[in-house]
């Protein structure tokens, strides 16, 4: 086996045609297409690879999707349990053996400061020199930076704060009540370990994806994999921009068929409330839109499920349980609109509310206002730049492990096709 | 394929909304709204309030004429009730609001619709307003809205059009979320 190749200075002003940006899932595979294609490429890491899985995540995390549902290119699960669910040092053990069949030199160590444009190409600027190239690949993750909402300024200061990236297990936190906001799968996922800590949580809900774990015997995973709608391509889809918006689905890997769901949590004993409107006066304020988000997590869910129905019955998938939905989600007539925040209650706050990449060392007028990636699937409007591994970036399994495989093969493709006209037209204005 | 597609018809102009959607992601600045009514004290509770002009697209705009509304108590509060009660103006918008927000949402799913009514029930312990109990809140404890709606689509379809106006309604948001309100004297 090749060892990884730790390169940690590369000459300043050196030459390469594509520079990949991250070694995470997405570069490795990109790395690997490029190969595949004979682009000369490095890989900039600014850690070390899966650098994101070794620093910025919690400690029982595990993946949501299964083991076999972790194919790259070149490089599939061939453990012994295809149906469980990788923990994080697995996954960077999985990552870090797929990157030995790397054979682009991968410079660990070495930040990205600054991407901008040349005449020919792109200058990438880094802690450890600087890189001319024609083409860049993004791929430093969609989760850079956890999202928090202008409400968190109005906290009182009694209140600790944390965000997912920062939190750990429940040892970090002072004993006392535990505010989550947020229900996406980190959401939830906090809010369960934290409620069997002997803390009492509370929950608000703003936006939700409501799916069983498994489904008439299989995991949701494996019908939404085997009836095509992790292939579901972003040109299908009415609005990119709110599916690409959408928090994760509300998962957990590991307890094999736990779901992670409202109905499931307060038996538990966590509170559930509207999505956190407001914070003036040391008391939170809650929407009274609780009902609504539960309804449409609802009525999305039984889509899903009827659609599997349908997948089933057309391909005559014989052996496998009848249909039963999940129940409807059950609330209390009157969900609480308010919490004093200075009475006790409460002694931390954990913002689930997402997270963005982080594009401040991007020198390339592609943001849009709201500083995410102006681009096609993938393809940024700069010639020869491209971003890989955001969510929904060219299908809706872009974001996995097993979607960005396909991805990084379009791309790849695209870029081909991108180097070779450039060439050929560098040639003509010569000739 | 040669299917003849049925479109409904629910006389939303959907498209102009989406082009409208698409013009102003571009030009934030012109989606800056600002909605006015004034209010003028007739006699006891009784008040007319009128509404004509407002702020939009980067300019003055105007309904096609003043409307006024007559805003009173009924006799139970010794009054003339010469017009509804503040709170129940409430409900109209919200009633009003949702149920446009219905039909906007069902002609853009092309869901045909038949007939759609909107019940709204407020429930209200007026001890809040006379302060009898200074625990009881002035305004609505529970506001619930039920809808009679035939229309060409399965329960779950007309459901999920029900969940979507809530989701895109400003009334409902009004209602459901706190606002920052100020009232000066001039």
């Amino acid at each position: 086996m090749k060892p990884i190749t730790h390169l940690h200075r590369p000459a300043s002003g050196r030459f390469v045609t594509s520079v990949i940006i991250g070694a995470g899932q997405a570069g490795l595979a990109m790395s690997h297409c490029l190969s595949e294609a004979d682009i000369d490429h490095v890989l900039l890491e600014r850690g070390e690879v899966a650098n994101s899985w070794h620093k910025e995540r919690w400690d029982s995390l595990r993946l949501l999707s299964p083991n076999w549902l972790s194919r790259l290119p070149g490089k599939c699960y061939d453990g012994v349990d295809p149906n469980g669910f990788m923990t994080v040092p697995e996954l960077i053990n999985y990552l870090t053996d797929y990157s030995r069949s790397v054979t682009a030199p991968i410079f660990t160590g070495v930040t990205v400061t600054e991407v901008s444009r040349t005449q020919s190409g792109y200058r990438v600027q880094t802690s450890e020199g600087e890189w001319q190239c024609k083409t860049v690949v993004i791929a430093s993750g969609a989760c850079n930076i956890s999202m928090i909402p202008g409400v968190a300024e109005a906290m009182p200061a009694s209140i600790d704060s944390l965000t997912p990236m920062q939190y750990r297990n429940p040892d970090q936190l002072r004993d006392g009540g535990v505010l989550v906001v947020g229900a996406s799968a980190s959401g939830l996922q906090l809010a369960s370990e934290i409620q069997n800590s002997g803390r009492q949580v509370t929950v608000a809900v703003g936006e939700q994806v409501r799916m069983p774990r498994r489904y008439r015997g299989h995991d949701i995973m494996w019908w939404m994999d085997q009836s095509g709608l992790f292939d579901l391509n972003y040109k299908e889809v009415d609005d990119i921009g709110r599916a690409r918006r959408t928090p994760s689905s509300q998962l957990v890997g590991g307890d094999r068929g736990k779901d992670l769901d409202i109905n499931s949590l307060q038996q538990e004993g966590i509170d559930f409330v509207g999505r956190l409107a407001f914070v003036h006066n040391n008391k939170a304020q809650f929407s009274g839109s609780l009902a609504n988000v539960c309804k449409m997590a609802d009525l999305k869910m039984r889509r899903l499920l009827k659609h599997i129905d349908n997948y089933a019955k057309e391909q005559r998938i014989v052996d496998i349980p009848e249909a039963v939905h999940p129940e409807d989600t059950r609330l209390s007539d009157s969900p609480r609109l308010e919490m004093n925040l200075i009475s006790g209650e409460i002694k931390t706050v954990i913002w689930a509310t997402g997270y963005r990449p982080d594009y401040s060392w991007l020198k390339v007028p592609v943001l849009d206002a709201k500083g995410l990636l102006k681009h096609d699937g993938g393809v940024v409007g700069s010639p020869g730049l491209y971003a890989l591994g955001l969510p929904f970036l060219r299908r809706r399994k872009s974001q996995f492990i097993d979607g960005v495989g396909d991805d990084a093969r379009d791309l790849c493709a695209h870029m081909k096709n991108y180097l070779d006209e450039s060439w050929y037209s560098t040639k003509v204005s010569v000739a | 394929m040669n299917v003849q597609a049925k479109i409904a018809n629910n006389g939303v102009n959907v498209a102009a909304l989406l082009e409208a959607r698409e013009a102003l992601t571009e030009a934030p600045v012109a989606a800056q709204f600002q909605w006015r009514a004034s209010c003028d004290w007739v006699d006891g509770t009784h008040t007319v309030a009128q509404v004509e002009k407002f702020h939009g697209l980067c300019e003055e705009q105007s309904h096609c004429k003043e409307f006024t509304f007559d805003i009173d108590h009924p006799e139970v509060f010794a009054a003339q009730d010469k017009g509804i009660t503040p709170v129940e103006y409430v409900l109209v918008g919200l009633a009003g609001c949702l149920t446009a927000g219905v039909a906007s949402v069902a002609q853009n799913r092309n869901i045909q619709l038949n007939k759609v009514r909107a019940t709204v029930e407020g429930d209200m312990d007026i001890q809040g307003i006379l302060g009898i109990d200074k625990d009881v809140r002035n305004g609505y404890s529970n506001i619930k809205v039920t809808f009679d709606i035939d229309a060409d689509a399965s329960k779950d379809d007309i459901e999920a059009l029900v969940a979507q106006s809530q989701k895109r309604s400003a009334v409902f948001d009004v209602i459901a979320n706190p606002t920052n309100l100020v009232v000066e004297v001039k």
